[in-house]
């Protein structure tokens, strides 16, 4: 007997994974898996990696071999358009918000690739600071909304693999907090969460699992609840 | 009759008018050029043959074909679009992840070659295209004579000027393309097809040159320098209405045109140059153009 057969296929597989921008190679054989429903965190240094890997599974870097797929579709090779329309929602480090159209605009561009996506009522309980806000310029919002309105984009999608660059970076404690709640909320929904982290405290209070790159490597891979007995493992991989 | 400034009000309304018509076809260019600079990055030096060729397929349609004015509004722009099309296909987007002025040097060559090509088969002389009859004759306001197909062109295209501003700025395919043009990265991120975008941008942009053309070919002759003498001046629009400017093209073609106009009816020596003198100073004190946004 197989003995894999009963055990829940990754949604997200990724083996030796290499990617490059221009001459430089920047991920030397990647490999990760994530499971439907779970919530894996990416942590390491800065240049470590983490984004890249991001960029990658979106297609958007300048060139990468290896493997991914993404509920048993290889994405390598795969037109750049066609990949988000799988059910793969970005949210990049720089959130990506548009300067020439407004918060409704922003919040309705990402077409929707899937049926089962939350509605916009939905989307402004999560993020109530967006409410109201809809004929406002994008980017004339605060850092924390336009972190809850690329995420909320997202969510309309009816992507149920969604991809976080950095939430919490540069935001205040309060709005950490905010954006660490609607996490959970969306964990509960059973969405399938892959989040590039440099605030490990955050990170340990909503993934089940966190993957410890080095340069252009995943070099471990800590449960969640066993985070406490690898802490100076941790410590000497972040060197904070 | 009185007097304004102590010119004729004929004269004075006349050269608005005229000031008018002209401004209506700088918006119309400077229009496409804005769009197309704003997805592409590209300074399309051929927009100025395209209007040409734009002019030229109404005077074939007509000649060879007897399809007349209606026609010619309808499939012109149509088939100077497929040609931008496959202008960009072929050529244009292989040169975007180089420098801006490889584009600006594709399209100035692309503008010879199609200017030597009809300059060759139709020599420089102008071919005349008739009114259609249902805009022959004029309206007379009291204060001056209308022609019917010069209120035709001035209200076709401010309603097309519009009508594309509105599509840009105001609808949800409008909100994909000023979200390409700022992050074009992201939006491909989001699952939208971009380089499929910015070929139908670039066959849009061009299509209204070939719009324009149409437009004019009843009021200047169909020649293969029409697009040469007006694009120069277009250029100094879109600089001074600031590069992909929507409204900025629009307003700033009108506006021009009608200074133009009025330099034609106080001081006629300036007309040709007012346009620069314009440039100059607005580059000088606002160096993004009027409308503007400092990259």
């Amino acid at each position: 007997m197989p003995d894999g057969a009963n055990v829940k296929t990754a949604m997200l597989e990724i083996r030796d994974l290499q990617a490059f921008y221009g001459e430089s190679h920047v991920l030397h054989g990647v490999n990760i898996d994530v499971r439907q429903g779970e919530v894996v965190t990416l942590l390491g240094r800065n240049g470590a990696g983490k984004t890249t890997t991001m960029r990658s599974i979106m297609g958007i870097v300048g060139k990468r071999n290896g493997s991914i797929r993404f509920q048993g579709k290889e994405l390598i090779g795969m037109a750049q358009h066609k990949i988000p329309r799988l059910g793969i929602g970005y949210v990049p480090e720089e959130r990506g918000i548009f300067a020439s159209l407004s918060v409704d605009e922003n919040l309705m561009l990402p077409p929707v690739v899937k049926s089962g996506g939350m509605t916009v009522p939905q989307i402004y309980e999560l993020f109530p600071n967006l409410q109201g806000r809809g004929s406002t310029q994008g980017t004339r919002l605060s850092g924390g909304e336009q972190q809850m309105l690329a995420i909320g984009r997202i969510l309309r999608t009816g992507a149920d693999l969604i991809l976080l660059d950095e939430p919490t970076e540069g935001l205040a404690p309060v709005i950490i907090e905010q954006i660490g709640v609607a996490v959970r909320k969306l964990k509960q929904r059973g969405f399938t969460i892959v989040l590039v982290e440099q605030n490990f405290r955050f990170a340990a209070t909503i993934a089940d699992r966190h993957y410890v790159m080095e340069e252009g490597h995943v070099v471990d891979m800590i449960p969640n609840d066993q985070l406490a007995q690898n802490m100076d493992k941790l410590h000497t991989y972040l060197g904070v | 009759m009185f007097d304004l400034l102590g010119v004729p009000p004929q004269v004075l309304f006349g050269q608005l008018l005229l000031g008018l018509i002209n401004g209506s076809f700088y918006a119309l260019l400077s229009l496409g050029l804005a769009v197309i600079f704003g997805m592409l990055n590209v300074i399309n030096f051929a927009h100025g043959a395209l209007y040409m060729i734009g002019a030229f397929v109404a005077w074939l349609l007509l000649t060879k074909l007897g399809l007349g004015y209606w026609w010619a509004l309808g499939l012109s722009p149509l088939i100077v679009g497929l040609l931008g099309v496959a202008l960009e296909k072929t050529m244009l987007s292989r040169l975007y992840k180089l420098d801006h002025l490889y584009g600006l040097l594709l399209t100035f060559g692309l503008a010879l070659i199609m200017e030597g090509a009809f300059r060759h088969f139709y020599g420089v002389s102008g071919q005349p295209y008739p009114i259609p009859d249902a805009l022959k004759g004029g309206q007379n306001l009291g204060f001056m004579f209308l022609p019917n197909y010069r209120g035709w062109v001035v209200v076709a295209s401010l309603v097309i000027c519009f009508g594309t501003w509105f599509a840009i700025e105001r609808t949800r395919l409008g909100a994909y393309l000023r979200a390409a043009t700022e992050n074009p990265v992201l939006v491909q991120a989001f699952g939208i097809n971009v380089p499929v975008m910015i070929t139908a941008t670039y066959g849009f942009g061009v299509a209204l040159a070939g719009l324009a053309g149409v437009l004019a070919a009843p009021i200047y002759q169909v020649s293969p320098l029409m697009g040469t003498n007006l694009i120069i001046v277009v250029f100094a629009v879109v600089v001074i209405g600031g590069m992909g400017s929507i409204l900025g093209a629009i307003v700033t073609g009108l506006g021009l045109g009608l200074l133009e106009g009025l330099t034609k009816v106080f001081y006629p020596e300036a007309s040709n140059i007012v346009v620069f003198v314009v440039m100059a100073i607005v580059l000088l004190i606002k160096p993004a153009g009027l409308f503007g946004r400092e990259r």
